[in-house]
């Protein structure tokens, strides 16, 4: 069983208030690999295929997965802001390509927060999708996988037919640490790259994003100095109690 | 004939009162709005519905559609928006929609923005704002082409009065035999509670690893919201030591809340929590580090023991 799992470069989420933020695989994509790379140890997939799209500075977050063991890196070379149905429409068409059982996703980049590439990318290709996955179980020979769904209300199961997107939550696993020595041998390893043109894609994204902005900030409030008196703020100035 | 379809969210048939506020923004768009509700046994819903402004309540209503499968669901919301040549589609966000709406966008050719916190004119354009990394920015997009695919923060929006002249009910006609059929339902962790929704409590409190364990978060974090009739929330650490639940998360990845009462206990207040709680009126902070970040945003600070002045502040609260 072949999987195809994406990843995506992201300023690191946990760098500090001012600190130059590095770049990262999107956290929420390394718990994607990481669920591929296991599916792989326990025998059920035969190969990892990893795919990300961007300029080549997001070689370095590739040699990352390599480090990690995907069997395959691909970079799709495209420098442009593409917006989620853009990605999607890529995705798609190397999907066609390279035929895998499970795609594997992060839910959302955390960058973006845009949650949508998955469930666009099922749609294009018409196959099921379980998304915000917090467990995998393949069932009945690998014709299907049961997954656990982390939704507002708990978590729901359900079954899908294969192939299927699969989007990963945050508890699904906790990805490995990359060795200094496996961060070196990745760097030995080949990474191909592709073109739109070679997968005989044409998008334009439909997303522009005009300006950005800071948001508002919350007044500074006060410090109270005993339950009394946070009682009678609460009570007399925020009237909420 | 309607322009904006906008999906009203069930849950185990009951209306999730927050999916009314996608409205609000149907509104401010101008054109004619159909509500869409989906699912099996829904007569009585319907009718609640039949008040907020729009054209009709377009009902699809099937045992195939008791849960709300995503490759299903999209199917049947994408055939409604052709049947009705609707170039818009909105729902309040919530795992349901985010689920659900891209898949539908896909299948209508549509571009999608998550989470509009906003209607804005730009240069005499619609654009949309919309919050990125965490709420730390927001973001103005434009949308091209013909259609366009919204996720609403409800947030952001009011909810709409229900004072219109009452639409009619449509029936949803479609052959289940085109349903797609390659996802089995199998079961939902059932949790009752007594306690309101997180997402439309008017009071939450929320708990940080800092309760250490299971008994100290239910005696502390459950018996303030009990105190003051509100919802529990957690925070990721929280809820990865197993303190709470998945779905009491707030933040980025988790829910986002807006009460008029939020009461964090032995939160530091990373930027991914912060994410889900800064549009709340007043937000108190209790914990022992005066250092930590969920000071900075906090309305009224307290820096002490939780586990010495959470019991106290219950007493104080049940007195009176």
């Amino acid at each position: 069983m072949k999987i195809l799992v994406t990843f995506k470069s992201v300023p690191d989420p946990y760098a500090g208030a001012g600190a130059a933020a590095k770049s990262v695989i999107n956290p929420f994509d390394e718990i994607a690999i990481e669920e591929a790379l296991r599916m792989r140890e326990r025998g059920e997939a035969t190969e990892v295929v990893g795919v990300t799209i961007g300029p080549a500075q997001v070689d370095e977050q590739i040699r990352s997965a390599l480090a990690m063991g995907i069997d395959r890196a691909l970079r799709i070379d495209d420098s442009r802001a593409l917006d989620p149905y853009a990605l999607a429409r890529i995705l798609y068409s190397l999907v066609t390509k390279e035929a895998p059982q499970v795609v594997l996703m992060g839910k959302q980049a955390v960058d973006d927060d845009s949650n949508q590439v998955g469930q666009m990318l099922a749609g294009l290709l018409g196959w099921p999708q379980a998304t915000f996955v917090s467990k995998i179980e393949f069932l009945d020979d690998k014709k299907r996988a049961r997954c656990g769904r982390e939704t507002d209300s708990g978590i729901e199961v359900i079954a899908v037919k294969l192939p299927a997107v699969i989007t990963a939550d945050l508890r699904l696993n906790e990805p490995r640490y990359v060795s200094l020595p496996g961060l070196m041998k990745a760097r030995k390893k080949p990474i191909e790259t592709l073109t739109c043109e070679q997968l005989g894609v044409k998008v334009e994204p439909l997303t522009t994003i005009l300006s950005i902005s800071s948001p508002p900030r919350r007044p500074s409030g006060v410090r109270v100095t005993s339950v009394e008196e946070l009682i009678a703020k609460l009570k007399e100035e925020a009237k909420v109690l | 004939m309607a322009k904006t379809v906008v999906l009203i969210e069930l849950d185990r048939g009951q209306l999730k009162r927050p999916s009314l506020n996608a409205i609000t923004l149907a509104r401010q768009l101008g054109s004619d709005y159909a509500l869409l509700i989906l699912g099996h046994s829904l007569n009585e819903v319907a009718s609640s519905l039949v008040s907020y402004g729009a054209s009709t309540v377009l009902v699809a209503d099937n045992p195939a559609l008791a849960e709300p499968l995503a490759d299903r669901y999209a199917w049947v919301i994408a055939e409604a928006m052709r049947k009705l040549s609707a170039t818009t589609l909105l729902a309040s966000s919530s795992t349901f929609s985010k689920d659900i709406l891209p898949r539908v966008a896909a299948l209508v050719d549509a571009p999608m923005v998550t989470d509009v916190l906003a209607l804005e004119q730009e240069n005499g354009e619609t654009a949309f704002r919309r919050p990125v990394n965490a709420g730390s920015m927001l973001a103005t997009v434009r949308l091209s082409g013909e259609r366009r695919v919204l996720t609403v923060r409800a947030t952001a929006f009011p909810t709409p009065a229900a004072d219109a002249a009452p639409c009619p009910i449509e029936p949803f006609e479609f052959d289940p035999a085109s349903l797609p059929n390659d996802t089995e339902f199998i079961s939902r962790e059932e949790r009752a509670s007594d306690r309101p929704d997180l997402g439309e409590a008017r009071v939450v409190i929320g708990g940080g690893r800092a309760l250490r364990d299971k008994e100290s978060f239910d005696r502390l974090v459950g018996g303030l919201a009990d105190s003051l009739g509100g919802a529990i929330g957690a925070t990721r650490a929280a809820v990865d030591t197993g303190l709470a639940p998945n779905d009491y998360q707030i933040g980025q990845t988790g829910k986002v809340i807006a009460p008029d009462l939020y009461i964090a206990l032995g939160i530091s207040g990373a930027i991914q929590h912060l994410a889900g709680i800064k549009d709340s009126r007043i937000i108190v902070a209790i914990n022992k580090d005066p250092d930590a970040p969920i000071f900075q945003v906090a309305t009224y600070g307290l820096v002490a023991d939780l586990h010495q002045v959470v019991p106290q502040l219950i007493g104080a609260i049940k007195a009176g």
